[in-house]
């Protein structure tokens, strides 16, 4: 589904991702783990097209299509979702305006028939008790004022809403206490399938106790630095990021 | 060039919707300004001696006073001389009712989206529709007489009902009261009167439709609203004009007057071709509207969309006479390209318990200025007076400007004033999380502004308030890419 082959990208000329190889098959989780500033954000910046990373090397396939060659609304139509790690606040916007737009324009380029408002609120009302979201957050201006736990979930109702084929998960576990968190992950879990995949962006083990990863990546100095299975991850909760640093050295001498 | 100034560049290119003419045939007054012309005018309109009198009189104070310069817009000085001050297109016989109406006017406003035909209405608005200096057509003015309610052209007014006119002329906005005023009070051609009885409460939304169709024409029409002992009416405004090489002028003077537990509901929908993208032609919009809530109890509130206009000047404002009178203003002011906006209100409070709330939002994208200038006074009888002010600047780009000027003169203890101003940016984080679940940019564009202004929309009548989101998107359009 998703081919990464030696990617490069920086940001205003400071370089984050230097040679990034990843390969994602449907049905898959991939967990992205490492120290701050490794280029986690970047990756899933660069995945759903910030503009201010420049890409300077390599390519992104998704199925079959150049990524790094659509604008941003395109790669979200094609069905690239990113949970954002600061979900961004609209004044004077609802959620179910906000929404509504967005799920009809993906539709459209989809070729499907716009939803009508009242299918609309039925097939919301549906998602919503994916992750127990409160009604009332739904008619209130997008993220405004929404506490950190309900800015997270409200992202994984809209991953329901947009029923994306990938999914990028970019540090939602931050912010999350321990309830918070077994909803969203439960969530995930839930709209997971064999047609889709999904990337965990995370710096903690403890996600992945709820959303288990089929592969676990460490990133250091914008590349992988190591590939495992969920197992990796324990071994970095257990003895933190400092051996991988080790490791990286001494093979570079 | 990061992203954001790029998006800003690319915003500026949506070309005017109504900037088409029609050729019609015109009976217009020679160019230039004196008080030749002046009876020209109102023996044209075949008006009576005391209205040649008023307009004489005006033109004389106007004579002696300047044109103001301490609004933050800056323009070329208009020379009034080379300036038409009637214009009125010709119909072969006066039309008696609205089937006798010209069908190249009628065609005109369809165009506009505006039909004049009662049949076709759907929705309850009667129209008063005003091309260049004349009034062309009134609908629903049957049903609406029924309940004893007047809603006519102003020169049939001032022929039916020449007592009103002759009352209220000149008691809210007297002739004096500043440059363009004292202009339109010796030029004003026509406009739309309105009458509510006692007791009333108007059944329909009132309209009228401004549109300058000739060149080197300055249109000056004047509203009259008298809202009688415990009547309501809501009343809307809007405007339009082709896109013409050379800047045109408009002045025009809104009155309204609101006895005891009356309401006047203001709204408008400013759409006046506001220059190419290089800052040429469009219209100089000079305006004084104010409403004076005469009786206790009275309430009178502003509503403002202002999306055209090269310049702008223009404080819809309140005089809150009555004790416990209510004084309220909304709006929304976009400015793009080199457009300059000047504008805001006076809340004036004199009665006991007066309550007043500005809500205004800016909105400036492109080369533009977009300033806020308000003023609140509580005046020494105003006891427990209470004053809600709001002032909002959204900025698009690094090339705008936003400005606010708010001028607070308290004479009494008891009064309290609240003063709030806030001043953003689009960001680009808003507009890439738009992307990223699928939303253009153009329309990622067109849901944050209409947020923002969601409170002032919300203030219009509904189909009004659809128009007006459309008219927002439409001239921001191209400014973000």
């Amino acid at each position: 589904m998703l081919v990464i082959k030696n990617l490069h990208a920086s940001i205003d000329g400071a370089p984050i991702l230097r040679g990034i190889n990843l390969e994602v098959k449907a049905g898959e989780v991939h967990a992205i783990m490492g120290p701050n500033g490794s280029g986690k954000s970047t990756l899933a910046s660069v995945l759903a097209g910030r503009e201010e990373y420049e890409v300077t090397e390599g390519e992104v396939l998704f199925k079959g299509k150049d990524l790094l060659a659509l604008a941003p609304e395109e790669r979200a139509r094609e069905g690239v979702f990113l949970a954002f790690q600061y979900p961004v606040e609209i004044p004077g916007v609802s959620t179910t305006n906000f929404l509504r737009t967005a799920v009809n324009q993906v539709r459209e380029y989809r070729g499907l028939n716009p939803l009508d408002a009242v299918k609309f609120l039925s097939v919301m009302k549906e998602k919503m008790k994916l992750v127990e979201i409160d009604q009332k957050l739904m008619s209130r201006s997008l993220n405004e004022g929404f506490s950190g736990g309900e800015k997270k979930r409200n992202e994984i109702f809209q991953m329901a809403m947009l029923e994306p084929t990938l999914s990028i998960l970019d540090e939602t576990d931050s912010g999350l206490d321990i309830d918070a968190l077994r909803i969203v992950s439960n969530g995930v879990n839930q709209l997971k399938s064999s047609e889709t995949a999904t990337i965990v962006v995370t710096h903690y083990q403890r996600l992945l106790d709820y959303i288990v990863p089929d592969f676990v990546h460490v990133l250091f100095n914008g590349r992988i630095v190591k590939s495992g299975t969920k197992d990796l991850a324990l071994d970095l909760e257990e003895k933190g990021y400092d051996w991988i640093k080790e490791e990286v050295k001494a093979a570079s001498v | 060039m990061s992203k954001d100034n790029q998006i800003l560049e690319e915003f500026t290119s949506k070309e005017y919707e109504h900037g088409w003419s029609v050729n019609l045939e015109a009976d217009e007054a020679p160019a230039g300004l004196d008080e030749g012309i002046i009876r020209w005018i109102s023996a044209k309109k075949e008006e009576p001696e005391w209205l040649l009198e008023w307009r004489l009189k005006a033109f004389r104070n106007w004579l002696t006073m300047i044109e103001p310069e301490w609004a933050n817009v800056r323009y070329p000085k208009i020379n009034l001389q080379s300036l038409k001050y009637y214009s009125a297109p010709k119909q072969k016989n006066k039309p008696k009712n609205l089937d006798e109406i010209d069908p190249e006017l009628l065609q005109i406003y369809e165009r506009l989206g505006i039909s004049l035909n009662e049949q076709k209405r759907l929705q309850g608005i009667a129209v008063d529709a005003v091309l260049d200096s004349v009034s062309v057509g009134t609908t629903f003015k049957a049903t609406l007489s029924k309940l004893g309610i007047i809603f006519c052209s102003f020169s049939e007014a001032v022929k039916e009902h020449p007592e009103l006119v002759k009352k209220y002329l000149g008691s809210v906005v007297p002739i004096n009261d500043n440059y363009y005023a004292a202009l339109n009070s010796a030029v004003f051609s026509d406009g739309s009167f309105c009458y509510i009885p006692s007791g009333v409460r108007c059944p329909m939304e009132l309209s009228t439709y401004f549109r300058i169709n000739a060149a080197n024409t300055g249109q000056f029409e004047r509203t009259l609203i008298i809202a009688e002992e415990g009547s309501y009416v809501s009343y809307l405004e809007g405007c339009t004009a082709p896109q013409r090489d050379e800047n045109q002028l408009h002045a025009a003077v809104v009155e309204i007057y609101a006895a005891k537990n009356a309401e006047v509901k203001y709204s408008t929908v400013q759409n006046w071709f506001p220059g190419d993208k290089e800052g040429k032609g469009g219209i100089y919009n000079f305006v004084t509207k104010r409403g004076i809530c005469a009786g206790d109890h009275s309430k009178i509130s502003w509503t403002q969309v202002e999306t055209g206009s090269a310049v702008t000047w223009k404080y819809p404002s309140c005089i809150l006479k009555g004790d416990y009178s209510v004084g309220e203003f909304y709006s929304v002011a976009v400015t793009n390209n080199y457009q300059q906006a000047d504008t805001g209100t006076k809340m004036i409070h004199i009665g006991k318990n007066t309550r007043s709330r500005i809500v205004s939002k800016g909105i400036s994208a492109g080369h533009s200025q977009n300033s806020y200038r308000g003023q609140v006074q509580v005046m020494k009888r105003a006891t427990n007076s209470r004053n809600f002010s709001q002032c909002d600047s959204l900025l698009m780009g690094s090339k705008c400007g936003a400005h606010t000027f708010p001028y607070i003169d308290i004479q009494n203890s008891s009064a309290q004033v609240e003063h709030e101003a806030t001043t953003s940016k689009i960001g680009e984080d808003q507009l890439f999380y738009c992307n990223q679940r699928g939303i253009s940019t153009e329309d990622a564009v067109a849901l944050i502004v209409n947020g923002y202004a969601k409170e002032v929309l919300n203030q219009l009548p509904m189909e009004f308030a659809v128009e007006a989101q459309k008219l927002l998107a439409l001239t921001l359009e191209g400014s973000v890419g």
